[in-house]
């Protein structure tokens, strides 16, 4: 089972790169498990959310 | 558009196009400079441009242009890196997780982050989150999140292996993450 720092080392390269089906499996998998990284997956969305607002002249 | 509310609207812009080349470059005198050119080259293309919001989409991606091209001019010389700032946001980062890599405080919610992006103050903590940001993982998370650059594009830029790119950009992830929620979600 990917750790928590896997995982979130896989979602911050799922925002640059396609992710292999693997990869994504067990993304998923850990993502069932761990609220702390279903959390950090929206935080990290959101920090990609607020640099488009941010840079949206 | 007259040439005077193109001055006009082209002062108004000025602060904002400052903050932003600033933050991208972290260096007032190159950030004086690729803003000034960048308003100088909207002003001489500016003819062909109407309305406020078209201009200023259009200024901000003409100093876009011009701060990549500044970063490729200074990507042959060593990035000034703060090796303290640089070792403590590793440590930082590092002491998130226990040895077997679980998360030592379980990352609290932010609630309905959407809200704070409505609120000038919440902009301020985000720049100033920016600015703390150890040196090489903020240039490289500005290079992919603020200029759009894909990561093959930036590894070559600074000499570095996609490897060591992706270690950059999660710890700025997680350097950012961190510093808003304390000084950010914590207090809302």
């Amino acid at each position: 089972m990917m750790s928590c720092k896997q995982a979130t080392d896989m979602m911050s390269q799922g925002l640059d790169r396609d992710l292999s089906w693997g990869e994504r499996l067990g993304l998923r998998l850990h993502l069932l498990i761990c609220i702390g990284c279903r959390r950090t997956r929206a935080q990290f969305a959101f920090l990609r959310q607020a640099v488009q607002r941010y840079t949206r002249f | 558009m007259g040439e005077l509310d193109l001055q006009a609207t082209l002062s108004a812009l000025r602060p904002r196009l400052l903050r932003f080349a600033h933050l991208q470059l972290r260096n007032e005198s190159a950030a004086e400079d690729v803003v000034q050119e960048a308003m100088l080259a909207a002003f001489e293309g500016a003819g062909r441009f109407e309305g406020a919001a078209s201009l200023s989409t259009w200024v901000f991606s003409i100093l876009r242009n011009k701060i990549v091209d500044e970063i490729r001019r200074r990507s042959r010389e060593p990035i000034m890196a703060n090796e303290e700032a640089e070792l403590a946001l590793e440590e930082s980062v590092a002491d998130l997780f226990d040895d077997a890599g679980h998360w030592v405080d379980t990352p609290a919610p932010w609630g309905n982050p959407e809200a704070s992006l409505e609120q000038k103050r919440f902009w301020a903590v985000f720049e100033a989150c920016l600015e703390v940001l150890a040196a090489k993982p903020a240039r490289v998370f500005m290079m992919r999140e603020f200029l759009g650059l894909e990561t093959g594009e930036i590894c070559k830029e600074l000499a570095i292996s996609t490897s060591n790119c992706w270690v950059l950009l999660h710890r700025a992830r997680l350097g950012l993450r961190e510093c808003l929620g304390r000084r950010w979600f914590a207090e809302a």
